[in-house]
């Protein structure tokens, strides 16, 4: 196999509570990302779901370095982001990009179209004016975008332009990793699909790896190749995307999968839901061991006490949950 | 008969661009005890279609017109304002998608859910907090005697969906409008919320309006279902036979541009150019100029819904005329 062009070893990514003056500082802290390990190759796409608060966009900021993880390397193409210089970083950042869930606030209201692409070009390479035309107008192109929208201003487009317009941006920099987190939710089900296609589109031409963020499964389904599902800071399931959501090993992917709305009124009545109780706990105070095991139907005593660890039950598909073997004998 | 009868609901909003008809022409009826889906995408009318019927559309600039809605005899488009106030609440009851700006973040929960009652069933208050304590607790609140004293922003969003559903219930209504009540939720607690407005549902026989934009949530959980686009229905239908069979293009391209029902990888149907400008005349069939099907009359013939077998009603002219079968 090839090298990875992306590895997450053991990352944590913890912020500090500020608490009342009594318990001083930092008496609490929210893990967002509780020791996060995974590799993405070249050209993959990865899913990452779970539900709000589960950590999914922190870790996609931690491996952009938006924010610095509190343990942990990420290694991308080779280079341990820790270890860049900031004037590295910056000339190391054309290799990633992240594509936000609002169009409407991840573009600035004040440039043109046309500014705010040529900016990003500008930003890591040295270019001609005509050049930089012609790479405006063929990013553009790129997104199903015509050139002559180039000088309109955000504001003149629907969500769906608007998102382009986001991809667009994202391209001219070049780069290897495009984080695209929840980049649809806020469009409506027409365009949810243009911009579904335009992504996968970008992911098979141009063999660019994506990290997709989504906590609607059957559109992470539909274009991952692999999905990871996150719970409380921690990765519990790690598989092909069509095995986890149809396969599930873990029982939180169990209840999630069911949770699903099906398209289909008959299957959709008989079929059993797994119905969790209560909420997702709190990242301040996550439980001791599995954090899943107040929740969970299968949980034994020694749940609340060992932290289980990723292990490969099928090929290539992995669960953290000691009691894999029963929860899924049949 | 049935609960409601809404014929001819037209609703327009006066603005400096022009007319926009937010609802051209809706018809439908509800039952006791049915659940009704309404799909479509966003500024197909689907909530202005609901608020217009509380009353809840202002006026001016917006403008309510109809041959009538009908509830049990009393038209909600004439009647007096305080009988319309009467009814909101205590007839028929609406819930919203963002449970954090439709609760009072001043109020305790007890206090929202008390007031209801203190207006419209006149008991001491003493009854009506016993009667706030029962109802939060059959919403499945846990610890609900300590948690009722709690402000909206100490609950979670299923909490406060649940919190929602308790008030609008509380009046005992015959009609939920419930309008994308769990679009901000996470999937799991949309499961939860779906399977406590079911339970409710059987338990008080209410009648509910389920305003969704996805087609999926709607096929697990109505009887009928209802597709708008550009303020017009274009089809009803039982929602088995909508799935079975869609009978306007507009169905078929909105199920087609889902991934759950596609097969994985493959590419998702797109629906070429943008819904219309309500602000001007349109002319035929509003979705004609993006519809795979359309042929000349499509933009020229003055759409109606029209029975075309099996209780299943479309406004498409190709589908009525027998030209066209979607699958």
């Amino acid at each position: 196999m090839q090298e990875p062009l992306l590895e997450v070893r053991g990352v944590k990514t913890y912020f500090p509570l500020e608490r009342g003056m009594l318990f001083g500082r930092g008496a609490a802290t929210v893990k967002a990302v509780d020791g996060v390990s995974l590799s993405i190759a070249q050209g993959e796409v990865l899913g990452l779901v779970g539900e709000s608060g589960c950590g999914k966009s922190t870790l996609a900021r931690t491996i952009l370095r938006l924010v610095p993880p509190t343990e942990g390397t990420v290694i991308l193409a080779g280079r341990n982001l820790a270890e860049l210089a900031p004037e590295e970083l910056r000339v190391a950042r054309a290799d990633f990009q992240m594509v936000f869930q609002d169009p409407y606030a991840s573009l600035n209201p004040r440039m043109t179209v046309y500014d705010t692409i040529a900016e990003a070009i500008q930003a890591h390479r040295a270019v001609s004016r005509a050049e930089l035309a012609a790479e405006v107008s063929a990013l553009l192109n790129r997104v199903g975008l015509a050139a002559r929208f180039s000088r309109k201003y955000p504001h003149e487009f629907s969500g769906g332009q608007r998102q382009r317009i986001a991809v667009a941006r994202a391209l001219a920099v070049r780069p290897r990793l495009i984080v695209a987190d929840e980049p649809v939710s806020a469009l409506d089900v027409s365009i949810q699909a243009q911009i579904i296609n335009l992504l996968a589109g970008l992911t098979r031409e141009m063999g660019l790896t994506m990290i997709f963020i989504s906590h609607d499964l059957a559109v992470v389904k539909h274009i991952s190749d692999r999905i990871a599902v996150m719970y409380l800071g921690k990765i519990v399931e790690l598989g092909p995307a069509a095995g986890v959501l149809e396969r599930p090993l873990h029982p939180y992917t169990k209840a999630l999968a069911s949770a699903m709305p099906l398209p289909d009124p008959e299957r959709e009545r008989t079929r059993r839901r797994i119905l969790l109780a209560g909420d997702p706990p709190s990242p301040v105070n996550p439980p001791g061991g599995c954090p899943f095991h107040p929740r969970c139907a299968y949980a034994i005593p020694e749940c609340s006490r060992d932290q289980p660890r990723l292990e490969a039950f099928r090929s290539g598909h992995e669960a953290a949950c000691l009691r894999l073997e029963q929860v899924n004998a049949d | 008969m049935a609960l409601l009868e809404v014929d001819d609901l037209r609703t327009s909003f006066h603005t400096r661009n022009g007319v926009v008809r937010a609802v051209d022409g809706v018809s439908f009826c509800i039952d006791r005890g049915e659940t009704l889906g309404i799909v479509g995408e966003s500024g197909s009318g689907k909530s202005v279609t609901c608020l217009s019927l509380l009353g809840l559309v202002p006026q001016p600039p917006g403008r309510v017109e109809g041959t009538g809605a009908v509830l049990e005899g009393i038209d909600l488009l004439r009647c007096p304002r305080e009988v319309l106030r009467g009814i909101r609440g205590r007839r028929i009851a609406m819930i919203f998608q963002d449970p954090m700006t439709s609760l009072n973040p001043y109020m305790t929960i007890e206090e929202q859910l008390m007031e209801p009652l203190l207006i419209h069933e006149k008991i001491d208050r003493a009854a009506a907090a016993r009667m706030a304590l029962q109802a939060l607790q059959e919403v499945g609140v846990p610890e609900a005697e300590q948690r009722i004293r709690s402000y909206p922003h100490q609950f979670s969003g299923g909490m406060r969906q649940r919190v929602m559903i308790a008030m609008a219930l509380i009046g005992k209504p015959d009609l939920l409008i419930a309008d994308e009540p769990t679009t901000a939720l996470d999937v799991t607690v949309q499961a939860q919320i779906l399977d406590l407005i079911a339970q409710q549902q059987r338990q008080r026989g209410v009648a509910v309006i389920f305003i969704s934009h996805d087609l999926s949530v709607v096929a697990g959980f109505c009887d009928r279902v209802m597709v708008m686009y550009a303020g017009r229905v274009v089809e009803t239908a039982d929602t088995r036979a909508v799935f079975r069979e869609p009978k306007h293009p507009y169905t078929r391209a909105l199920q087609r541009s889902r991934p759950a029902m596609q097969a994985k990888g493959a590419e998702l149907y797109v629906i070429p150019g943008l819904p219309p400008d309500l602000s001007r005349p349109v002319p035929g069939c509003a979705f004609a100029p993006r519809c795979e099907f359309a042929v000349a009359d499509c933009s020229r013939t003055e759409m109606q819904l029209q029975d075309v077998g099996a209780g299943q009603a479309s406004a498409c002219l190709r589908v009525q005329r027998g030209e066209l079968t979607l699958q």
